[in-house]
């Protein structure tokens, strides 16, 4: 057991998956000799070398497409995308080759590919170095979307991503990045995709969350006083809605908290899912608190578009009061 | 680098502007035996019964979704491919009957994937714009123009890691990557060409320059079209100039530029001089073009002078000629019998290698099931029975 950070966690994960597999590659802008830009690769270059940890030009897609032929060609290549706005090049690489190629080929040809990107605000940065983009990959069949929201989980959710054989979208919540440390094994573990965590039990009300917002989901908790249940997805795609499924029907309100804007976000899958499935024992509306339909504001503003513990624990006492 | 053509002049001037060459490499060619160059002509003449069929089959409704068709450029496809090995990788776009065929693809199952029938090379999933071939390496058919480019750099990358890194340095490949002019103009080339120059990266970027990006000729859509060449430079790639209708040039060619990219484990950029006769898709009118400039290309047209050639030399009689054509307009016709009778996939098979496991929406059943019950079940298991990945 060694007390790590989200990028101390990742790190450990990257090093014991190269160490273990000759055909996992890590490439992107200074992720080698300067060790990345949140220096989460920091260390691998002087271990692995210039052939597995690969400083490529500022370049998304060709960074992206060059990724899908290494995968293509047999290997297991792990790019770094800096920012979740710079995946705006590399779209059109990941959307129309990497999610499609198994379909397209009807299995002949896959993809197994890890895209690391930094996501969401509260750093101080810019939009474009501040977004939540995560609906807009969700949306794309044959993608996997993945954001942690701690350093244990972090670690045995990027194996299980750097094994799957279908593309990854790991998105890695830069709030979180040097936030706090916690217990994670040395040893190597794997956290399946697709499962959600119960962060913490209780009766009165399902908190759905993911990434950051999984942190101020729990001040607001334990501000409210209230018995609230408090599910960490985890895997956005695909999505654990059983385990929603399962708290919904047991607490009979629900709360969805996310960064990105409010407006066709993940919200508003995950309450329809909560009515398809859960209708007859809801006691209220299911409650959205999200980003607003704005661009990422500037930094200053920045707390005031994420949702904090107030606005959280104000659709905590709305749900509860309904 | 070294440049590996002469600037010589062509005499298709008319679209590819005053400074087109075919060119003259300096070494002397090797002579062919009669069997390789008589099957280059066969398989040229079979792509172009193919095509012509696809043709008929699209006007017929019976391929659908769109079709592009590769008659004028046969010689191109079938050069390239004998100039390389067949374990090294092949990438193109979206005109890739032609590619397909030459790699070895059965035309059965090529028409059969245009008809989107259950025994196409993609069972019916991919379509003309997506043929794709592992056993003969062949690495897709991409729809977005350009796109591929990086993918034939991740290719040529993924091989040589394989061949130095895991295979110890037992093996040279280079990876084909095939692109239209109107690719030119996309970010995503250059990306791949400087990630090419710069990690040394053993791939071939055949440029089939037939003048137009849909209708948009190379001068009016592209600077530097008279000379392409000097994009390559840029990036530190050999170059060379062939005239893509003499299948003997694109041979000889390719074969120089292929096996210096094997050798220094170097990328390359071929300005490949060819004509598409028919329109962009099947819907073109070719509004954009004269009949005149059409005619001037089909008169140098790459079966005909293979097989001018071949006669002159006493190496093709009448008869050997006739059997060549009927064989390939049989064969082009039983492609399209076969790809009638073959069934059109279930609908349960949408939800089939969208991803590895099947959960939720992808358990097979014909209706989208998104609101639980027994078929909803999920059974994602993404990690388990993977862990034994070596």
């Amino acid at each position: 057991m060694a007390n790590l950070n989200l990028v101390q966690a990742i790190n450990l994960a990257l090093s014991q998956e190269m160490e273990r597999d000759d055909r996992v590659i890590i490439l992107g802008e200074d992720v080698g000799a300067n060790g990345g830009v949140f220096r989460v690769t920091e260390g691998l270059h002087a271990r692995f070398g210039g052939t597995r940890v690969v400083d490529t030009p500022l370049c998304e897609s060709g960074i992206i497409g060059t990724s899908i032929g290494l995968a293509m060609a047999g290997l297991r290549p792990v790019p770094e995308i800096q920012f979740e706005g710079f995946l705006g090049p590399a779209y059109d690489q990941l959307c129309s080759h990497a999610a499609r190629m198994r379909t397209r080929t009807r299995g002949a040809f896959t993809v197994p590919l890890t895209v690391r990107v930094p996501v969401g605000g509260g750093i101080h940065a810019p939009e474009l170095h501040s977004d939540s983009p995560e609906a807009i990959y969700v949306h794309q069949p044959g993608l996997k979307v993945v954001m942690p929201s701690s350093p244990y989980d972090a670690k045995g959710l990027l194996i299980s991503a750097l094994r799957d054989s279908d593309p990854v979208v790991f998105f890695e919540p830069k709030r979180v990045y040097r936030a706090f440390r916690e217990e994670v094994p040395e040893d190597e573990y794997t956290i399946p995709l697709g499962k959600a965590r119960v962060v913490c039990e209780g009766n009165d009300l399902t908190i759905v969350s993911w990434g950051a917002s999984v942190i101020q989901c729990m001040q607001a908790i334990e501000k409210s006083g209230k018995s609230i249940e408090l599910i960490d997805l985890r895997t956005l795609y695909p999505m654990d809605i059983d385990a929603v499924e399962a708290s919904v029907s047991k607490t009979a309100r629900c709360v969805v908290v996310h960064e990105a804007p409010l407006t066709g976000g993940l919200g508003a899958e995950i309450a329809a899912r909560i009515m398809e499935r859960c209708f007859l024992q809801l006691e209220a509306p299911v409650q959205r608190v999200a980003g607003f339909d704005t661009i990422m504001p500037y930094y200053k503003l920045e707390l005031d578009y994420m949702p904090d513990s107030a606005r959280i624990g104000q659709a905590i006492q709305d749900a509860l009061a309904y | 680098m070294t440049s590996l053509t002469d600037p010589s002049r062509s005499s298709h001037a008319d679209i590819h502007g005053a400074s087109a060459g075919s060119s003259r490499h300096a070494s002397g060619k090797p002579e062919l035996p009669a069997p390789v160059l008589l099957g280059w002509l066969r398989d040229m003449y079979r792509i172009r019964e193919f095509e012509t069929r696809c043709m008929q089959a699209y006007q017929e409704k019976k391929i659908g979704g769109f079709c592009h068709v590769y008659i004028g450029q046969e010689a191109v496809a079938v050069g390239c491919t004998a100039a390389v090995e067949p374990t090294d990788p092949i990438v193109t776009a979206y005109r890739d009957h032609g590619h397909a065929l030459a790699r070895g693809m059965t035309s059965r199952a090529c028409m059969a994937e245009m008809y989107g029938r259950i025994d196409g090379c993609a069972k019916g999933k991919g379509g003309s714009m997506h043929m794709f071939d592992r056993n003969n390496n062949l690495f897709g058919g991409h729809g977005i123009v350009g796109a591929q480019t990086p993918l034939g750099a991740g290719l040529a990358f993924g091989t040589k890691y394989m061949d130095e890194v895991i295979d110890g340095g037992t093996n040279r490949r280079v990876t084909l990557c095939f692109l239209g002019d109107g690719a030119l103009n996309q970010g995503a080339f250059h990306e791949a060409c400087n990630l090419a120059g710069l990690f040394d990266l053993p791939v071939v970027y055949v440029c089939e320059n037939n003048g137009y990006s849909m209708g948009t000729s190379i001068h009016r859509g592209t600077t530097m079209g008279h000379n392409l060449r000097v994009k390559a430079e840029a990036y530190g790639l050999d170059s060379m100039v062939i005239d893509g209708m003499d299948i003997l040039e694109v041979y000889h060619g390719m074969k120089v530029v292929c096996d210096r990219a094997r050798a220094n484990s170097r990328p390359a950029f071929v300005d490949m001089r060819t004509y598409r006769y028919k329109g962009h898709s099947m819907s073109d009118p070719r509004k954009y073009r004269s009949r005149e400039e059409e005619e001037v290309w089909e008169a140098s047209d790459p079966v005909q002078r293979l097989r001018n050639r071949l006669e002159t030399s006493g190496l093709l009689t009448d008869e050997a000629w006739k059997q060549l054509t009927s064989q390939a307009k049989a064969e082009a016709r039983d492609s399209l019998e076969f790809a009638d009778a073959s069934p059109v996939p279930p609908l349960s098979d949408l939800y089939r290698d969208v991803y590895a496991e099947r959960w939720g929406p992808y358990t097979g059943s014909s209706q989208p099931l998104m609101n639980g019950g027994s078929e909803n079940t999920p059974s994602f298991t993404a990690t388990e029975g993977k862990e034994g990945i070596s």
